[in-house]
């Protein structure tokens, strides 16, 4: 009988410790696809830091690397930089790359080094039980903007696609979804081409996942998705927006809210 | 073999390149601007890594990527940059990684000055970022050791698989002396059976330091904590002057040794016999050996350019001996003058009365 799905093989058989309705297992699987896809597991080392995805270690079964909240751009730069015909990514969260560790981004990005960053945007944080994020949207509710995020009381979020555009360091820039089987299928071409930028030696890749946390947005996995349709894409649109020179032009970037 | 006249920072670069670093990562402070100026055009003349780091912590996240792929790392700073790199030191014992961290220190606390001072001294040695744990610090007092002990920095921190810190200061970083490099064979990061550097052909390797049982991470705290227990039977070093006779024993390391050294001689011209112990070792401590001496003497003293830090170590092991302490601080440097004033003070009434 012809097999027609099976577990990648970049993903070991431990069961997610992610709670039902969260992205990262769905995350997990596509970068887990693309590795088996580009054949480059036995290259690949993988860097997760703190937060919701610190135990990704135990899922990937590439060589992994486990580093300090929010300093896995750090973390990559000097791994790369030891061992640059290899692969090296990044899967970091909301609070870890855009709060505490947004300078180390900064400037990975503008040294344009050559690795790939999974940026899983879902607009709180997860592992200390739901606070504010630099992403959440405003006017949504966490434990530590109990009122709902205000512009005057805890500032806009932060849109990290749109930051890291602004330097020139970065070679692909790619923001995604992951709220139905259209939209995986996109994130997954994205993923494939933020790796394929490392392997081209085309320099920094990173792909936003926008995903939800029913557990801290207080909603059922559907609510979440529909949540993140109706709230989270309008205020961080979808697209390319940066992809290296001499290849296809940036796909709805900037679209319109 | 004929010698070369460098500064000491100078020597801490070559001493990391011919121990086999090929990688730096470094964030700009005086007084060691020398070592990333000067790195940053030998690394790449010996087919290295120089990268300038937006700031110590990234810094200190850098040299854990490399040591995570295999490579004998370095990173050097100054007092508050150490003071920044501290949650990365943390992390790189509990994942039991080797690197050597430089600190050239200058006076604090905060801003503080940039001034040689020894005021980091319990940073360096009794853990300075969170958890239990002890680094492996060792102290030079010349160039000579600038470059040797940076050199050791890295083999001992391989073999142990726990970060070195060699504890300078700026006058050792900035002074010049002749150096002879052959004191030392070339060499090169030793295999690594546990380095990320690509699963092939085993099973994937982990680098981590979480333990989320309490019991797992106790058993983690105990293995770390027997490691150093062996660098400690194995890696004690420490050097004595005039020590056989001595009734008074000076208790100093890095530049104020060099002050201790000069006011034994000093000392002993106006009648008191005093010899200086200086350890190489500042974690592991060598106890043993100054337990020894403090039997053997009437009374111990030490000089530091701290309010009093390696005074607490000396006091542990004095046997009962008197103990007391040359102190200036802040990028005041002991004299010779200091030292006999102490020496007079407590030791005089008691010469007389034995003579």
């Amino acid at each position: 009988m012809k097999k027609v799905f099976e577990r990648p093989q970049s993903l070991s058989e431990n069961c997610f410790h992610y709670c039902p309705g969260c992205g990262h297992g769905v995350a997990h699987r596509l970068v887990a696809e693309v590795i088996d896809e580009l054949g480059i597991m036995e290259r690949t080392v993988g860097i997760c830091p703190v937060g919701c995805a610190v135990y990704a270690y135990d899922y990937f079964e590439c060589d992994m690397i486990e580093a300090s909240h929010g300093r896995a751009p750090a973390v990559a730069t000097g791994a790369k930089r030891v061992l640059p015909g290899h692969i090296v990514f990044t899967y970091q969260g909301d609070g870890d790359l855009a709060a505490i560790g947004i300078g180390e981004m900064i400037h990975a990005a503008a040294r344009g080094e050559n690795f790939t960053t999974i940026f899983i945007n879902n607009g709180v944080y997860g592992m200390t039980q739901g606070q504010m994020a630099p992403t959440t949207p405003i006017g949504q509710k966490t434990t530590t903007s109990p009122s709902g995020r205000s512009i005057s009381q805890e500032g806009n979020p932060i849109k990290v696609c749109e930051l890291l555009n602004a330097i020139d360091g970065p070679a692909y820039l790619a923001r995604v979804a992951i709220t139905s089987p259209k939209t995986i299928a996109r994130a997954r071409r994205c993923i494939r081409k933020a790796f394929e930028v490392q392997l081209a030696g085309q320099g920094f890749s990173l792909v936003e996942v926008l995903t939800s946390c029913p557990t801290y947005w207080h909603l059922s996995p559907a609510e979440a998705l529909a949540y993140i349709e109706e709230n989270v894409i309008p205020a961080f649109p979808l697209g390319e927006f940066r992809v290296p020179a001499g290849t296809a032009a940036p796909v709805a970037a900037h679209a319109p809210a | 073999m004929s010698k070369s006249l460098l500064k000491g920072n100078i020597a801490v670069c070559e001493g990391a390149i011919k121990a086999g670093c090929r990688c730096f990562f470094g964030y700009p402070i005086t007084p060691q601007n020398e070592i990333p100026d000067y790195l940053s055009w030998r690394m790449p003349e010996v087919g290295g890594t120089f990268l300038q780091a937006e700031s110590e912590v990234a810094a200190i996240n850098m040299v854990y990527g490399a040591s995570c792929a295999g490579a004998r790392a370095l990173t050097t700073s100054s007092s508050p940059g150490i003071s920044l790199m501290q949650e990365g030191i943390s992390y790189l014992v509990g994942a039991e990684l080797p690197a050597v961290i430089v600190n050239v220190a200058r006076g604090g606390p905060g801003l503080g000055n940039i001034a040689p001072s020894q005021s980091d001294y319990f940073q360096a040695t009794k853990g300075g970022g969170h958890g239990d744990y002890s680094l492996l610090v060792l102290a030079p007092w010349s160039v000579q050791e600038m470059f040797e002990l940076t050199y050791d920095a890295f083999d001992l921190s391989d073999r142990y698989r726990i970060p070195a810190m060699v504890l300078t200061d700026g006058i050792l970083g900035q002074m010049m002396e002749p150096v002879d490099f052959d004191t030392r064979e070339e060499a090169s990061s030793p295999p690594k059976p546990w380095i990320t550097d690509g699963a092939k052909g085993r099973k994937k390797n982990i680098i981590n330091s979480l333990y989320i049982d309490p019991d797992v991470l106790y058993q983690h705290n105990l293995k770390l904590r027997a490691r150093f227990e062996e660098a400690r039977r194995e890696e004690i070093r420490y050097e004595e002057h005039l020590t056989e006779d001595a009734d008074i024993v000076l208790v100093a390391y890095g530049t104020s040794a060099r002050t201790a050294y000069s006011a034994c001689e000093a000392a002993r011209e106006r009648g008191f016999k005093v010899g200086m112990f200086r350890p190489i070792t500042l974690s592991p401590f060598p106890e043993e050996r100054l337990s020894q001496l403090a039997e053997q003497c009437r009374g111990l003293v030490t000089v530091e350019m701290s309010l009093g830090q390696l005074v607490y170590d000396v006091r542990l092991c004095s046997q009962g001996r008197p103990v007391h302490l040359v102190s200036k601080t802040a990028g005041l440097i002991p004299e010779v003058g200091d030292v006999i004033e102490v020496i007079q003070e407590h030791f005089a009434l008691e010469e007389a009365r034995s003579g």
